[in-house]
């Protein structure tokens, strides 16, 4: 815990925030320090740590300082954890809360989860080092040379030219970075001076000028496969969306077409596809009236509970019989279902041995399964 | 009297090779059994797989000119391809099994015992509707129910001589003789041996 140093927690020019998790305790290598509740920040340069209750309380370390990093999974009762290995201080190191550490390792511990994005995204970082690319924070030393002619010259001269026309290019790069960095200043003066606390309303629109910038919304918590709160609430709300609609469908619809249906409905806050799909993938297990099915193809739908597409499979043979053979286009013009979802009905069918194919030029047509009916 | 055709053959499934395997299993069954039936009838000598393709074993004319017919009115005639490349290279056509499930079929023989590959390159091959063995027993049966057992035979006679007129066997073609007689050499039951004019095998 001796490698971080006290900082404002602002972001320096060049440096980009990555992710930022709430929830985070430090410990000092197996000790438990008082830094117990904290927004953890990664940007490209460093690891920045924030106490929740009071916002001045800010600590951070260059990324530079880590030299591996590795995962420990959680148990009972105890959150997961990164493990970050540091190397030893430098001696030019700002002041910070600990002069000397026993470890040389401190711990991250997640109490309110979302480790396996920081871990992935931590990783990504280390691996890129784009602190090396972008010195943060450094003033441009440049030569300021009276010889201001258009004369093309090689050598010396040619180099001190092209410095100063960098030169001119980096003070227009400065000074709309300048009003980037005022914004965030004066945004994160208002956490501190505390008037009241940020609005809901100023935090979206500062988010979305992150998210301009081509920063990822920084409070995504992707935990793949064992849902987050966003995604518990997102189903809930898909399913009532979805109800309705899906009856009208006959009690099942391809995801493109649920994707499709409720972002109309929401105009504005639009959902992305993996939002989508993660969302769906907890119905089931929320107990919601809906599932997400996957096919052999491939193909994803939303069924409802109550919608059995084993006993859809028995009244396509019925019509397939009724007409000798039919193609995917001409059973869902029959029955009226989309053709993506006929095909997949019918290939189910295929399946479970009622149906048979005859693929040619002609097209894909399929039979009743005469091979197994008829000796 | 006409080769009877099995139900199948005017299916118009049986002409794709099923992805189901219960089904696969169904039809490909009644391929052999279909093969073999029209191999014996029309006393089918040795194949190239060329040849298979055009064979009405493999593609039925009718129901090709049914489904063409009754679906596209401008349906293409099925040209002769100049090459098996070509012939790859296209969809498959309804009523014509394609090259590479006849090749599953043959395969399916083979492994049955019911069919020979005479070239390394597998380009021709024999359909033996009755597998050596089998003519092997019929012939074994026969020598010693006449006690016929110690006995030297021509490849001529028991192919072709009177004795055999009414026996099953009779008039089997020289190849197929001597690989029933290989069989039985395998069971130490016979041997084949040189005569002054050819080939003949003794009894044991």
């Amino acid at each position: 815990m001796d490698r971080f140093a006290w900082t404002s927690g602002l972001l320096e020019l060049g440096e980009t925030l990555v992710v930022q998790q709430r929830g985070v305790r430090l410990c000092d290598g197996e000790e438990k320090v008082k830094f117990d509740s904290g927004v953890l920040l990664l940007s490209t340069h460093r690891l920045i740590w924030r106490d929740q209750k009071n916002h001045e309380c800010c600590i951070a370390i260059p990324l530079s300082q880590i030299v591996f990093i590795e995962e420990q999974a959680a148990g009972i009762g105890k959150s997961a954890k990164i493990v970050v290995h540091l190397h030893p201080a430098s001696s030019n190191k700002e002041p910070g809360p600990f002069q000397s550490s026993k470890y040389s390792y401190i711990k991250l511990s997640f109490k309110e989860h979302g480790q396996i994005e920081f871990y992935r995204r931590l990783s990504e970082e280390m691996t890129q080092r784009r602190w090396e690319n972008m010195p943060a924070g450094q003033t441009i030393q440049v030569n300021k040379d009276p010889r201001a002619g258009r004369i093309r010259a090689v050598g010396i001269v040619g180099i001190e030219r092209k410095l100063e026309e960098k030169r001119k290019e980096t003070d227009k790069n400065i000074s709309e970075a300048k009003e980037m960095v005022e914004l965030s200043k004066s945004i994160a003066n208002k956490i501190k001076e505390k008037q009241g606390d940020i609005t809901e309303d100023e935090t979206i629109r500062f988010k979305s000028y992150l998210l301009s910038m081509g920063i990822a919304n920084p409070v995504t918590r992707e935990t793949y496969g064992s849902g987050t709160h966003y995604h518990m609430q997102l189903a809930k709300q898909l399913a009532g969306i979805l109800q309705t609609p899906l009856e009208e469908r006959g009690g099942i619809m391809s995801l493109t077409e649920v994707y499709c249906l409720v972002n109309r409905a929401r105009g504005l806050e639009l959902l992305s596809p993996e939002d989508l799909v993660n969302a769906c993938k907890m119905l089931e297990s929320l107990k919601l009236p809906l599932r997400l099915r996957i096919f052999d193809s491939g193909v994803m739908v939303i069924e409802l509970q109550s919608h059995n597409e084993e006993e859809m499979v028995a009244s396509a043979l019925e019509t397939v019989s009724e007409k000798g053979s039919l193609t995917a286009d001409e059973f869902a013009k029959l029955v009226g279902m989309s053709v993506l979802l006929a095909k997949e009905r019918l290939l189910l069918a295929e399946k479970m041995g009622h149906l048979c194919r005859d693929d040619s030029v002609e097209g894909l047509r399929f039979y009743p399964n005469l091979f197994l009916t008829q000796s | 009297m006409s080769f009877a055709w099995p139900w199948q053959y005017s299916f118009p499934p049986f002409f794709t090779l099923q992805p189901n395997g219960e089904t696969r299993q169904k039809q490909l069954s009644a391929w052999c059994a279909l093969a073999l039936a029209y191999s014996r009838r029309h006393r089918l000598p040795a194949m190239t797989v060329r040849e298979a393709q055009d064979s009405p074993l493999f593609a039925n004319r009718r129901l090709q000119r049914i489904l063409c017919g009754a679906r596209a009115p401008a349906c293409r005639p099925l040209p002769s391809l100049p090459s098996a490349v070509g012939e790859r290279l296209l969809n498959p056509h309804p009523g014509k099994l394609p090259l590479e499930s006849i090749q599953v079929v043959l395969e399916e023989l083979r492994k049955n015992g019911n069919l020979e590959w005479l070239d390394k390159n597998k380009t021709s091959f024999l359909i033996m509707w009755r597998r050596p063995e089998e003519w092997g027993k019929l012939i074994y049966q026969w020598v010693s129910k006449n006690g016929l057992t110690n006995s030297v035979f021509t490849l001529y006679e028991l192919a072709s001589g009177d004795d055999t007129e009414n026996e099953e066997f009779h008039g089997l073609d020289e190849t197929m003789l001597l690989r029933a007689l290989q069989a039985l050499q395998q069971e130490h039951k016979a041997e084949i041996i040189t005569l002054d004019d050819g080939r003949g095998v003794k009894f044991f």
